[in-house]
């Protein structure tokens, strides 16, 4: 073993640096899983009859189904009962404005770089902050306003919107779709709500920020978008969590609908703790995302940086059902130490000339495994579709591993389907090159890994991407070996 | 400058470098010439830190300071550069940015302040004259895709950009056409002073027609076997390297 090979191993092992703990009063619901559970956290939440049967249903369904395990990951069983599936930051009082918020709450944000003080965000920003099982603060609610476009929590979308949230949630992600899926539907707590009107183009970006704090806590949120005819909205979700031993839980549900010539662009920078480097602790990051390009000339595109969690378990999907629309898959997925990830998307053409693109790209370092799965399917009526899928897998050291599983169905045979992938390994010349010209290991890894990705990074929206890009070399610090 | 006291390196467990002595002042240029295979990037990758290579005894000191010691990326801050042989490509990374991370972390190796993107650009494009260097393929990824000659030249930019003290090009002329050679060699001319030094590496004569070598060696099965001035050069592009290996044989040249 070199020494460039060595020193990259002494990089991988820092330190989760959102690791810490806020203490502040809770209000949780007893462990475990029960039709009651269920009627505690919709009575919490004060919901409509429709929706606390909606959970009900979710929930007697999701006791006929036993948890998946084709995945290529491997982890103990999850005890269900364990868990606790509502906790909600006790507030000191009504909120009336933002400037009220708790200010351990704010402080835990701020700890976070997610200010909850408007004046001090970037501007062309919005946040919903959602710690735990609420949403505690959204941002520039009132200027978004102005132009009809609705940006609030889950929770209060029901109280104000109840007829939008009847007519699309679980209309993308039926509630029996999955084991995780049905599991969240009978327990989802909070999470954002967008809408955008017909014709408006969304002037800042949207973005929300998921804190899970309480210990033994799962974290179980549901994001539903829907941008009207010719409308357009980037949305961004980030998401950290606090070190602790035992494993905890997240399954979200994301939905997202695009009208005719609608467009919805959704990134995600995930950075939930990972567990240490013996693979103790982190989150298992189960989730189901899915858009749906309805009408004509849509468009949905899925960014992803993922370079969190011990187990992530999630496959953004888009069904081209609109004629002439696109799906767009970007995907970074970072394992290092003792993670797993198993993800990549799933592109369903159902109307004419619908385009899909996907560009994945895993990065393994340490014991990790890293897979990607993607599915493209092409169906009888979708004259012309077009797929193209560029897989590619880099390899830090030789104890981690890189799997593809491309799956292809074309049922229609004017489409065409292509497929690329690669395997590399981050070359020691690479690196020597960089050490000779005065760059550190550290440093010439951080530069080589984005380079890398450079493809996916440039999808994210200008204020993230600087942040993913310091993201990938911290979750590789100690890492190439 | 540059002190090499019986230098001895092995890669894999075989010895290559047996013992070179080599001294190089400030102001000097060297040329080391041998047939292949004889140990000349080998001799260079070792000045440069390259980890596969075992230093198995001898010493190396530059401008004070024990060379060995120093990680790579401390002896380019110190002002080593070496233009490789077989320049590295790196997909995504632009030339530009490739350049401005080198810069700015050799300034602060050398406790300087970075210099901001206009101050950058600005001495990029002075040095982008000196080896008439096409604007485009500073904003490609770094050497992907380049051709052979656009390479070298790139190497030859980098050396530009980073002032070193002591450079050392490892066949920067091969694979160059008779334009780029020139252009190539007026570059280097160009950046020659009083306080450089050059090590250049060739087995060609046809290079020294351009950079002029106030010293001339021979290395041969890891060993310099000659030394001279730059009639050496043209001695050995009359009579071959045969001649020399004859030499060493009788053991007469040692
Ligand atoms: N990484 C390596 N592994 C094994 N042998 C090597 C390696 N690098 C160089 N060598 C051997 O060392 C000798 C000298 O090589 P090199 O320094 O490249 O010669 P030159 O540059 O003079 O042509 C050759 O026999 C070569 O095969
Ligand atoms: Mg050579």
């Amino acid at each position: 073993m070199s020494e460039n090979i060595k020193i990259l191993e002494e990089i991988t092992s820092s330190e989760y640096k959102y690791g810490f703990e806020t203490k502040i009063e809770a209000d949780s619901a007893p462990k475990g899983l029960n039709e009651d559970i269920v009627k505690f956290i919709s009575a919490k939440k004060n919901e409509p009859q429709w929706l606390l049967e909606w959970r009900l249903k979710a929930y007697r369904h999701w006791l006929t189904l036993t948890e998946p395990h084709w995945q290529n990951v491997n982890y103990p069983a999850i005890n269900y009962q364990d868990i606790i599936y509502y906790s909600a930051p006790k507030p000191k009082v009504k909120l009336n404005s933002l400037d009220e918020i708790d200010p351990e709450l704010k402080a835990t944000f701020d700890k976070l770089g997610i200010s909850l003080d408007e004046q001090k965000r970037l501007s062309g920003v919005a946040v919903d902050a959602v710690m735990d099982s609420v949403s505690v603060a959204t941002t520039y609610k009132g200027k978004l306003a102005e132009q009809g476009i609705i940006f609030c929590s889950l929770s209060e979308a029901v109280q104000e919107h109840p007829e939008l949230i009847k007519k699309y949630l679980g209309s993308v992600v039926p509630m029996t779709d999955n084991y995780f899926a049905a599991l969240n539907s009978a327990v989802f707590s909070d999470g954002s709500f967008v809408y955008i009107p017909k014709g408006v183009r969304c002037p800042m970006e949207l973005s929300t920020y998921f804190r899970i704090n309480a210990a033994n806590t799962g974290q179980f949120e549901r994001t539903l978008i829907v941008a009207e005819d010719s409308s357009y909205v980037s949305y961004l979700e980030g998401c950290t969590a606090p070190m602790r031993d035992e494993n905890q839980l997240h399954a979200a549900v994301v939905e997202l609908i695009a009208m005719d010539n609608a467009e919805i662009k959704y990134s995600t920078v995930q950075n939930w703790y990972p567990g240490d480097k013996d693979g103790k602790g982190g989150i298992y990051n189960f989730v189901t995302k899915r858009g749906i390009c309805s009408g004509v000339n849509s468009k949905i595109s899925w960014t992803q940086v993922e370079t969190g969690s011990s187990i992530t378990w999630k496959y953004p999907s888009v069904i081209l059902k609109g004629d002439n629309s696109i799906g767009e898959f970007y995907s970074v997925a970072v394992t290092n130490n003792m993670q797993q990830a198993d993800t990549g998307t799933k592109m369903i053409h159902i109307g004419k000339n619908t385009k899909s693109r996907i560009v994945s790209k895993g990065i393994s370092a340490g014991k990790s495994q890293n897979s990607y799965r993607g599915l493209v399917e092409v169906m009888k009526r979708a004259e012309n579709a077009r797929n193209f899928s560029q897989c590619d897998s880099l390899l830090m050291g030789d104890k981690c591993g890189a799997h593809t599983f491309p799956y292809i169905e074309v049922k229609n045979n004017t489409a065409t389907v292509e497929h690329e992938a690669t395997t590399s390994k981050i070359g020691e010349d690479q690196i020597f090159y960089c050490n000779q010209r005065g760059i550190g290991t550290e440093a010439a890894v951080a530069l080589i890994v984005n380079g890398y990705c450079k493809e996916v990074l440039n999808q994210l929206p200008m204020e993230f991407a600087v942040e993913a890009q310091k993201l990938l070399a911290i979750s590789l610090e100690g890492s190439v070996g | 400058m540059l002190k090499i006291k019986d230098l001895k390196a092995s890669v894999d467990g075989k010895e290559i470098l047996k013992g070179i002595n080599l001294e190089v002042k400030a102001g000097e240029v060297h040329a080391i010439m041998g047939p292949n295979g004889s140990g000349k990037s080998t001799l260079a990758s070792v000045l440069a830190g390259r980890a596969d290579y075992e230093v198995t005894g001898g010493s190396v000191e530059f401008l004070g300071k024990n060379l060995l010691d120093l990680a790579p990326e401390e002896r380019a801050g110190e002002g080593v550069f070496l233009a490789f042989q077989y320049p590295v490509e790196i997909p995504g990374v632009s030339n530009t940015n490739f350049l401005k991370t080198a810069v700015n972390e050799i300034r602060q190796y050398r406790k300087q302040e970075p210099l901001d993107s206009v101050t950058f650009l600005n001495i990029m494009k002075e040095k982008m004259k000196l080896v008439e260097i096409d604007q485009a393929l500073l904003k490609r990824s770094l050497n992907e895709g380049f051709s052979g000659g656009e390479k070298k030249r790139n190497e030859i930019f980098q050396m530009a950009m980073l002032e070193p003290k002591l450079s050392i090009l490892d066949e920067t002329d091969s694979g160059l056409d008779i334009d780029a050679l020139r252009i190539v060699a007026n570059g280097v001319n160009k950046l020659k002073s009083k306080e450089t030094a050059s090590i250049v590496v060739t087995h060609y004569q046809r290079l020294l027609d351009y950079i002029v070598p106030d010293f001339v060696h021979v290395l041969y099965n890891g060993r310099i076997v000659k030394s001279g001035t730059k009639e050496l050069a043209f001695e050995l592009e009359e009579k071959g390297y045969d001649w020399i290996k004859n030499e060493v044989k009788a053991g007469s040249a040692v």
